[in-house]
């Protein structure tokens, strides 16, 4: 592995660990369960993509390239529709979103 | 560095336990236990790096089938109560 | 039966580029699955234009860029809204039309929408995609139009 492809898989790899905590620590703050949808999403997008990445720089052959390449292509397809699922599920179940009282045309355009 | 990685998916990973323990409803769990697959999708991958067992990627692909399937499957029981669509109760009947 | 072929043709790939193993057995195994992969789905009656990419497949080559670039960047402003100390968020639920004509099209939109954090689509009603915002500037990230616009483009012309 040459030296600035190691430097590169290194930064990328940081990075998603950095991205990845960060989404579990707003798994965990976040007030309520729409919100932290969002926090679930940073670790499946970011947290996801760059520890892929930073892993495909030390891939040793094209196949594992392949590989890592396919996991974070279906990754990046199931999680949005798996997210939409259980949002839609926590909707019909009268779950609602707690909204910003600070904003009236906000609350105005609740379901 | 994957070693740092793998403990950083770790912690991830014990956070989103711990919204899965402390609810409160079940779609919270439910998002938590999710987001644990993925992670652990990503763990293989890193173990599989880390041990220099490139295989482990097959596994880490098989992980991600069922976590996306399971979930959906969880769902759906969740909502309707049996794992048929409306209409197909009925379908089943003729 | 033009879906059908593409599905195989499809599965085929996969396996070829999973197995690596270039032996008679393994590739008449991975040839018997396909096959009755084909079979299966056409019993389930479950082909259409959606099963099958193959008229959606050269487009996405300058929206997949586009998407990471913007995933990048939402993602980056909602890390830093999580581990600001005073979690200063203002969630709201937004309604966005969309122009896409074909439900592939908007299952697209939709996905693309939930993948760029700060947003989450949590329902379709019709062409309407509802939303939930994390804050202002995300909600008015899509209220802009512009990933509309471009998964329409994605669509092209049928």
């Amino acid at each position: 592995m040459s030296g600035a492809l190691a430097v590169a898989s290194w930064v990328l790899l940081a990075a998603g660990s950095v991205f990845a905590v960060v989404g579990g620590v707003g798994i965990v703050r976040l007030p309520d369960f729409f919100t932290r949808m969002h926090g679930a999403g940073i670790t499946d997008t970011m947290g996801a993509a760059l520890i892929l990445g930073g892993l495909l720089c030390q891939s040793p052959d094209w196949q594992v390239a392949v590989k890592l390449l396919m996991i974070l292509a279906f990754l990046f397809i199931t999680s949005p529709t798996s997210g939409h699922a259980l949002a839609r599920a926590a909707l019909a179940n009268g779950l609602k979103p707690r909204l910003d009282e600070r904003e009236t045309e906000a609350t105005s355009s609740t379901p | 560095m994957l070693d740092v990685t793998m403990v950083a998916i770790l912690v991830t990973m014990a956070l989103a336990l711990a919204r899965a323990s402390m609810g409160p409803t079940v779609f919270d769990r439910i998002l938590a236990v999710n987001m644990f697959g993925t992670k652990t999708v990503l763990l293989i991958a890193v173990i599989g790096f880390l041990t220099d067992r490139p295989e482990f990627l097959d596994l880490g692909l098989v992980y991600a089938l069922i976590n996306f399937i399971g979930v959906v499957a969880l769902l759906r029981f969740i909502r309707f109560g049996h794992f048929a669509e409306p209409d197909e109760a009925e379908r089943m009947d003729r | 039966m033009k879906y059908l072929v593409s599905l195989f043709l499809l599965l085929s790939m996969t396996w070829l580029l999973w197995s690596g193993i270039w032996e008679a057995l393994t590739l008449t195994l991975g040839l018997v699955s396909c096959i009755a992969i084909v079979a299966f789905v056409r019993r389930m009656g479950v082909v259409d234009e959606e099963g099958a990419l193959v008229e959606f497949a050269l487009r996405p080559v300058l929206y997949i860029p586009w998407l990471l670039w913007e995933i990048l960047k939402a993602n980056v402003d909602v890390a830093l809204l999580i581990l600001s100390p005073t979690l200063h968020i203002s969630p709201r639920v937004i309604r966005v039309k969309a122009g896409q004509r074909t439900g592939l099209g908007l299952v697209v939109h939709a996905n693309s929408i939930t993948l760029t954090p700060g947003t989450v689509s949590i329902d379709i009603e019709g062409d309407t995609i509802v939303i939930h915002a994390l804050t202002r500037e995300s909600a008015q990230g899509v209220e802009s139009g512009v990933m509309d616009r471009k998964v329409t483009a994605l669509e092209g012309r049928h």
